[in-house]
C-alpha cells in the first residue's frame, strides 16, 4: 500500500476534533492536559454544542486552554472559575458552561467558590485535573499532594505534622445535596480515556439538564513536576495516586 | 393606559439610598446583582430579594458566598455582555479588589456600589469617606481606574445607577458609586427612572461584540481574560487602557457648584460631607463670609480643571472629607500651590457638622488671610 492510499478519506480511522484548532499546546510532553482538552473538544462536537458552549479558563498550566478550543472562553482569577460560571450559566441558562480547574486552583485557593457553586447546584461541569501538584510555578505541593510526595516546597516530602493531610475534595463535593454526578477518572489507558469521555460527556449532558453540579475528576500525571518520564509518571500514579484517589463514581443520581 | 405607560409615570417616592439603588437597577435593565451582605449597604439586596425582578424583567439576583465571589460573578455577568452589578461596603469592597482589577483589564463594564463605612479594618458601620484613595487611586493591583461618582442625595443614588451603567458600556470599564452611610440609609423623595427593557442576546451581540454568549461559526472565538505573557503585548494593553481614562477625564467631568460665582473662599467636598458644606457655606454667607461650594459628582475624573480655575480667583480653600484627608491631595494637585488650601475632616463614622466646617473654614482660611494680609 502506498501513502497516498493509506491517506485515502475512506481509510480515515481518527480525526483530530475540529473544536480543537492547530495551535501548538504549550503543555509538557506526557502531561494529561491534552488528552482532556482534547475529549472535550469531541464531545463539545458529537453534542453539536460549538456555538452553545462557554469555557472558563482557569489559573495554572490549563490557563491557556482557550487557545486550544474554538468556543467562547473567559479565563478566570485563581479559584474563581465557578463565580463566572454561575453567572454564566444563570445569565444564559440554554448554554453549556463548564469550568476546567486544576487542584490548586479548585481545591486550595478556590475550595469556598467551588464548594458555594456546587452546593448551590448550578447546573455547570466542573472538570477537575488533579495532579497532586501545582504545574505551571513550577511544582509547589498542592492540596492534594500524597504524604511523603516531594515538591519544591516539601522537600522533604509532605510531612502530616507540617503541611496537613491531603484534601479529597471529590469526595467532599460528592456529600451536597448540589452535585449530581461526581466521578474519578484517569487517561492513562485507551480503556481509561474511553471512561473519562463518557464521564464528561455525562456531565454536560446532566448540566444541560438542569439536574445539579456534575464533578469530573480527572487523576493525572504531571512528569516534569514529578521529574519522572511520562511512562513512569503513570506507573507512579497507578501505584501512589489511585490508592488515595480510588477511580470511579463516588455519586449519581 | 397600558402597563408599560402607567410603570413610566414619574412618581415622587420616599425611600432610603440603598433602596434607590436596587429600584433603579431593575428599571435601568440589569442583568444580573450579585452581592454579599455587609452592613451599611444590604437593603440593596434585600429590596431586589422583595422586588423578585426574575419574575418581571428577568433579573438575576443572587446572594454569593464571599465578596470576592460575587465580584467574579460580575467578571462571568459581564463577560456575556449583560448589565452586571454588586454593593458591598468598605470591607467587603477591599475584598474584591483582586476582581475590580482583573474586570478592568479585561475591559468589561460592570457597576460596583461601595456605601462606605468607617475603617480601617472591621471598623464601625457609621459612614465614612475614607476609600477615596482605594476608589480613585486605582485600588488593586496594576495601572488602572474606576470611573468613580459620588452620589449625595438619594435621588442621585437612583440616577448614579443608569448613569453608571451607559458610563460602563461606553468605556468598557468598571464604573465605582462611591456613597456613604449616610446616603445609603437615609430616606429622601426620589423620582425613579423609567423602564427600559433588557437588552436582547441580539441587541448585546450587535452593541457587544465581544461579548461571551456562544460561538457563531461567523466569527473567531471570543476569549475574555487580563492575560498576556509578553511583554510588549501587555504594555500595548496598558496604554490603550491609559488613553481610556485620558479619554473620560476629557469628556465625563461632573460638578456642582454652590455660591461661588463671587466667592472669595472655596469649599471642596463631595457626597455627605458637601451636604454638610452647603449648609456651612450658607451660614457663613449670613455672616458676609463670601464662600462657595465646589461638589465634585465624579471623583474619577476628577474636576481638576475647574478647581483649578478657582486657584485664581479665591483667597483660599477648604477640603472637607469624611477621612484623615485623602481628596485633599488631588485639590491640591489642582491648585499647585497657587493659594492655600487646608483641610478639616473627622473619621472612624463621624459625620462633621456645618458649624465645625464654619468653625474650620475661618481659623484654617478666614482669618489667616486677614492676619497674612
Amino acid at each position: 500500500m502506498t501513502i497516498n492510499e493509506i491517506i485515502r478519506p475512506e481509510n480515515l480511522v481518527y480525526d483530530k476534533p475540529k473544536v480543537m484548532n492547530d495551535t501548538p499546546m504549550h503543555y509538557c510532553p506526557g502531561c494529561s492536559h491534552g488528552v482532556v482538552h482534547k475529549l472535550i473538544a469531541e464531545i463539545i462536537e458529537e453534542m453539536n454544542f460549538q456555538e452553545k458552549t462557554i469555557g472558563i479558563a482557569p489559573v495554572g498550566c490549563a490557563v491557556f486552554a482557550y487557545k486550544y478550543l474554538d468556543i467562547d472562553w473567559q479565563q478566570a482569577a485563581h479559584g474563581r472559575a465557578p463565580a463566572l460560571a454561575t453567572a454564566v450559566k444563570r445569565l444564559l441558562p440554554e448554554r453549556l458552561v463548564f469550568t476546567y480547574q486544576g487542584d490548586g486552583d479548585l481545591a486550595a485557593i478556590g475550595t469556598a467558590e467551588t464548594i458555594h457553586a456546587a452546593n448551590r447546584g448550578e447546573n455547570i461541569a466542573i472538570i477537575f485535573i488533579n495532579n497532586g501538584i501545582y504545574g505551571m510555578t513550577g511544582g509547589q505541593m498542592a492540596p492534594t499532594t500524597l504524604i511523603g510526595m516531594k515538591s519544591s516546597t516539601s522537600p522533604n516530602g509532605r510531612n502530616v505534622q507540617l503541611n496537613g493531610n491531603p484534601l479529597d475534595i471529590t469526595k467532599l463535593l460528592a456529600q451536597l445535596d448540589g452535585t449530581c454526578y461526581v466521578t474519578r477518572q484517569s487517561v492513562h489507558t485507551v480503556a481509561s480515556v474511553r471512561k473519562t469521555k463518557k464521564a464528561i460527556r455525562k456531565a454536560f449532558e446532566n448540566s444541560m439538564e438542569g439536574k445539579g453540579t456534575s464533578v469530573v475528576e480527572v487523576v493525572s500525571t504531571c512528569n516534569s513536576g514529578w521529574k519522572l518520564t511520562p511512562e513512569e509518571s503513570n506507573v507512579w500514579m497507578v501505584e501512589n495516586m489511585f490508592p488515595a484517589y480510588p477511580l470511579g463514581d463516588l455519586k449519581d443520581l | 393606559m397600558n402597563d408599560s405607560k402607567k410603570q413610566n409615570i414619574e412618581e415622587v417616592r420616599l425611600m432610603k439610598g440603598n433602596e434607590a439603588i436596587a429600584h433603579a437597577a431593575v428599571r435601568c435593565g440589569c442583568d444580573g446583582y450579585f452581592g454579599y451582605p455587609i452592613t451599611p449597604q444590604s437593603e440593596i439586596m434585600e429590596t431586589l430579594m422583595e422586588l423578585e425582578p426574575w419574575n418581571t424583567t428577568g433579573m438575576v439576583v443572587l446572594q454569593a458566598e464571599s465578596e470576592t465571589s460575587s465580584i467574579n460573578m460580575v467578571y462571568g455577568g459581564a463577560g456575556c455582555g449583560k448589565k452586571s452589578m454588586t454593593s458591598s461596603s468598605s470591607p467587603g469592597v477591599s475584598l474584591m479588589q483582586e476582581g475590580i482589577s482583573y474586570i478592568a483589564c479585561a475591559e468589561l463594564p460592570c457597576v460596583i456600589v461601595n456605601v462606605m463605612r468607617g475603617g480601617p479594618g472591621l471598623g464601625t458601620i457609621q459612614p465614612s469617606q475614607a476609600d477615596y484613595y482605594q476608589s480613585v487611586k486605582g485600588g488593586g493591583h496594576g495601572d488602572y481606574k474606576l470611573i468613580t461618582l459620588a452620589p449625595a442625595s438619594v435621588q442621585e443614588m437612583a440616577d448614579h445607577t443608569v448613569m453608571a451603567f451607559d458610563l460602563a458600556f461606553k468605556y468598557l470599564t468598571p464604573v465605582l458609586i462611591l456613597a456613604d452611610g449616610v446616603i445609603g440609609q437615609m430616606m429622601e423623595k426620589v423620582i425613579l427612572p423609567p423602564f427600559q427593557p433588557r437588552r436582547t442576546e441580539e441587541e448585546i451581540r450587535e452593541s457587544c461584540p465581544w461579548a461571551t454568549l456562544g460561538k457563531p461559526s461567523t466569527r473567531k472565538p471570543n476569549i475574555i481574560t487580563s492575560l498576556s505573557l509578553e511583554a510588549e503585548e501587555m504594555e500595548t494593553i496598558n496604554l490603550r487602557l491609559q488613553r481610556k481614562y485620558r479619554e473620560i477625564e476629557k469628556n465625563e467631568v461632573l460638578l456642582e457648584e454652590f455660591s461661588c460665582e463671587d466667592a472669595e473662599y472655596l469649599v471642596v467636598a463631595f457626597g455627605t460631607s458637601a451636604r454638610v458644606c452647603q449648609k456651612a457655606v450658607e451660614m457663613a454667607r449670613a455672616e458676609g463670609i463670601k464662600a462657595g461650594l465646589l461638589r465634585p459628582i465624579t471623583l474619577f475624573p476628577f474636576p481638576t480643571i475647574e478647581i483649578s480655575k478657582y486657584a485664581d480667583k479665591v483667597k483660599g480653600m477648604l477640603t472637607v472629607e469624611m477621612s484623615a484627608g485623602q481628596m485633599v491631595d488631588d485639590v491640591r494637585l489642582a491648585v499647585n500651590g497657587r493659594v492655600p488650601v487646608e483641610f478639616y475632616g473627622r473619621m472612624g463614622g463621624i459625620v462633621p457638622s456645618p458649624d465645625e466646617v464654619l468653625k474650620a473654614l475661618k481659623e484654617k482660611i478666614v482669618t489667616r488671610q486677614l492676619i497674612e494680609n
